[in-house]
């Protein structure tokens, strides 16, 4: 489905973001890309769509090369490639419904988006998304009226909107709280399932990743240095990917929180943060 | 409701119908008011003039475009008399202006029924009239020369320095007042300890700002008697000495430049 | 001092503000140096206090005059320049805000490639250094006497004025939010419309409304130097040493920036 073969990417001020990096994602594969801030994690997703320009190298989707693409035939493959951001990147002042078919802006016309007159078809697709994120009772409210778990679902839509292949996701949980990541990537990962989408999802959140995905795949330093199962990842991998630390130390010391937490108040332990070794044997298991 | 049901099918329009007819009905005003005056100043124009503009500009041009450098020399005189006045006025229409913004803001003003609606009307006449027609006035009065500039430069500079001081004041933070207050303080020593280093950043970037604009009004101000460049302009213009009028222009374009470049760099030191 | 008082025992400890200037050398230099400047500037201004006093009578005349301002006598000339003004704001306005804003789209270096950069950026740095008098003098010049040239004037201030602060606001949107529109495979003018107006069209309003309160109060002024509207009448009656007049002519244009002052701060805190 997307064949990256030896992609580079130099940033102008000298720094190297990816180094020969070669990764293949079949059809309705999600993968979970982990490493620490700097490793190009977020370099090379928008190497896939070409938001950064990359150096060398040749991204495939199906068998056609989108470095080498002139602009008219970018912006046509651009809407096979879904994104979806950090934080969350609506446009503030628009309305919910504007958001998500501004996710057809790669079909439709400039008169017909300017003056909002959307195919009826586009309409349907619009509410049955919304309906499927669980706002359709938000249709006219402004993006900026939203909470941060919302924004994000209307993310999805729109980048669902764009009837993709594949979803690039940056981050999608990193300004949300535990509760709502977790309903977040549920729906990431199970939309991904009911359309056969593939995904490659950046994301630092480890043990959140280990829960929801099947591969995942380790950047350091703008080089692949992991890709396999969540159950393959072990401290050695973890060390190699974000450097030295006392993995198992932390485990210790989560443990003591994890019990006190549990005695001071049980509800509060659902929202807080779930730890990585209490992932492992969920995966394990 | 933009979302309506239509046959069991969800429709979505941006506005509902009262909406997009009110949008239309605000155009078709606007428009409608534009050709009216659209179609006053063109009974009021001598369009054979304006279809002759190319040929008058690039005649123009012509004449600019080999300008006498000796000139220069005769207008360096003129363009220190045009910096010192915007100086000069700016100073002192900031030093009246201080008073008269405390005065003017409701939270520091010692009297809000007499002394604070006087401040403001001295605000805003001072506002409303601009530089050149002070001066139109003041040469009247006191005759041509750098002092009806002066005191041109000033009179506008109140309101505007007035205006947004005393506007900054009124959104200074009332808890560091109070706790200056709280400690015994006179109200002059709450006014110089609570009030005063709140404003300071917003007093001298608002004076440095008016004096940029003041060094470009005061190249104007000569076209009615009261001193600077203007007064070589208005010379050079009215005996259509075009090539003196571009050296001017050039002395304007660099004078206003090295002010805005000076004013940049003072308020980028402040804040 | 009470302190030094309490303690005698303690070697008595000075405090002393620091200066805003730390360098004593360099603070002592801009505080002659500005004490020269004030002294040669002064001294530089030569005041005639004989002409002073001569004039002192017209002065109070003047003052006079404010207090019983003549509106009948010159009305068809008042209400002519005051129209004229008017028609004037409104049509420089207009052209003003349409020629600005694909001018401020060029001269925003996030859009524009640098050639396109350069030259919108030198429009709007000839159209700001300029005073709007000097600009109505070449009009004048350009397309003869009249509101035409005056409205020109005008319209070529309003391209500097708000396509600098248009392409300043362009320049400081969310990157985010045009990433996520670029993302969804849309054309250049979709993104303008999408990603960029939602975030700069609030503002740009609020600035056009701003200007044209500005455009009326300059369009007070151009006509001394022949561009139309109410400064023609006010340099008229003020020829002629009609000092009643001249006072009519400026309580409405007093009266006529205080309501449209009002009323654009009224527009802008209601709609935007």
């Amino acid at each position: 489905m997307l064949q990256i073969e030896g992609l580079t990417m130099r940033y102008p001020t000298g720094d190297l973001a990816l180094d020969n990096v070669d990764l293949t994602v079949e059809r309705g594969q999600v993968i979970a890309l982990i490493g620490p801030s700097g490793a190009g994690k977020s370099t090379l997703i928008r190497c896939v769509n070409r938001l950064v320009e990359p150096t060398a190298g040749s991204i495939r989707l199906g068998d056609i090369d989108i470095v080498r693409m002139g602009r008219t035939s970018l912006r046509r493959t651009r809407r096979r490639l879904g994104m979806i951001f950090q934080e969350y990147a609506l446009v503030e002042r628009l309305s919910v419904m504007e958001n998500v078919l501004s996710g057809r802006l790669g079909y439709v016309g400039f008169w017909r988006s300017y003056l909002r007159r959307y195919p009826q078809s586009d309409i349907d697709e619009a509410f049955r998304l919304l309906e499927r994120v669980g706002l359709d009772h938000m249709v006219d409210k402004r993006a900026d009226a939203l909470s941060g778990g919302q924004r994000q679902r209307v993310g999805i839509a729109r980048a669902l909107m764009q009837n993709p292949d594949i979803l690039l996701v940056d981050e999608p949980t990193a300004s949300l709280d535990p509760k709502t990541s977790r309903q977040i990537m549920r729906l990431i990962t199970g939309l991904c399932r009911e359309r056969g989408l593939g995904a490659i999802i950046n994301i630092h959140d480890v043990p959140l990743a280990m829960q929801f995905v099947e591969r995942i795949v380790g950047l350091r330093a703008g080089e692949i240095v992991y890709d396999g199962p969540p159950s393959g990842l072990d401290d050695a991998h973890l060390t190699e990917i974000y450097g030295e630390e006392d993995w198992s130390g932390t485990r210790a010391a989560d443990r003591e929180e994890e019990a006190d937490a549990a005695k001071a108040d049980a509800a509060l332990k659902v929202a807080a943060r779930v730890d990585l070794p209490e992932m492992k044997k969920v995966a394990a298991s | 409701m933009p979302v309506t049901q239509i046959d069991d099918r969800k429709v979505w329009q941006r506005r509902d119908r009262a909406q997009q007819l009110r949008i239309w009905l605000g155009w078709l005003v606007g428009v409608a008011l534009f050709m009216v005056c659209w179609e006053y100043i063109s009974r009021q124009t001598i369009w054979i003039f304006v279809w002759d503009a190319p040929q008058q500009a690039f005649d123009m041009a012509r004449r600019m475009s080999n300008p006498p450098w000796g000139y220069f020399d005769r207008i360096l005189w003129p363009m220190w008399d045009t910096i010192n006045m915007a100086t000069l006025g700016t100073l002192i229409g900031v030093v009246i202006a201080t008073p008269l913004a405390f005065l003017a803001a409701w939270n520091t003003t010692p009297s809000r029924f007499v002394l604070r609606p006087l401040a403001l009307g001295i605000i805003v006449t001072s506002r409303s009239i601009n530089s050149l027609i002070w001066a139109l006035l003041l040469v009247l009065i006191l005759g041509p020369g750098l002092m009806a500039g002066i005191i041109a430069i000033a009179l506008r500079s109140i309101g505007f320095v007035g205006k947004l001081l005393y506007e900054a004041i009124e959104e200074i933070d009332e808890n560091q007042v109070e706790a200056i207050r709280a400690t015994g303080a006179a109200p002059t020593q709450v006014l110089s300890y609570g009030v005063w280093p709140q404003i300071l950043p917003a007093f001298a970037g608002i004076s440095v700002y008016r004096w940029d604009i003041n060094i470009r009004e005061a190249t104007i101000l000569g076209l009615v008697g009261a001193g600077g460049i203007g007064v070589q302009l208005s010379a050079s213009v009215n005996s259509l000495a075009w090539g003196q009028v571009s050296v001017i222009f050039i002395a304007i374009l660099l004078t206003v430049v090295v002010s805005e470049w000076v004013s940049a760099k003072v308020r980028h030191a402040i804040i | 001092m009470s302190i030094a008082a309490a303690a005698p025992q303690a070697a008595p400890r000075q405090w002393r503000k620091p200066p805003f200037i730390r360098d004593p050398r360099l603070r002592y230099a801009i505080y002659v140096g500005a004490l020269i400047y004030l002294v040669i500037g002064i001294g530089s201004v030569n005041f005639n206090w004989d002409r002073m006093v001569a004039g002192l009578d017209r002065g109070i005349a003047f003052v006079a005059a404010f207090l019983a301002p003549d509106f009948t006598t010159r009305w068809t000339d008042i209400s002519k320049g005051l129209l004229e003004s008017l028609t004037m704001t409104l049509i420089a306005t207009v052209f003003g805000v349409i020629l600005s804003i694909p001018v401020a789209l060029g001269a925003a270096r996030n859009l524009a490639p640098w050639p396109i950069y350069a030259v919108c950026r030198s429009i709007i740095a000839v159209s700001r250094a300029f005073q709007e008098v000097v600009i109505a003098i070449v009009f004048v010049a350009m397309f003869g006497f009249g509101p035409f040239a005056g409205a020109m004037t005008l319209a070529f201030a309003t391209i500097g004025f708000l396509g600098k602060l248009l392409a300043e606001d362009i320049e400081d949107i969310d990157r985010d939010q045009v990433e996520a529109i670029r993302a969804t495979g849309s054309s250049w003018f979709q993104l303008l419309n999408y990603a960029i107006q939602p975030q700069v069209a609030p503002r740009f309003i609020g600035l056009c409304v701003y200007r044209l309160d500005i455009n009326f109060r300059e369009s007070a002024v151009i006509g001394i130097v022949g561009a139309g509207g109410i400064g023609a009448t006010l340099n008229t009656a003020l020829g002629r040493y009609e000092y009643d007049s001249a006072a009519a002519i400026l309580l409405s244009i007093i009266v006529i920036v205080f309501i449209a002052e009002y009323s654009s701060g009224f527009i802008r805190r209601r709609f935007l």
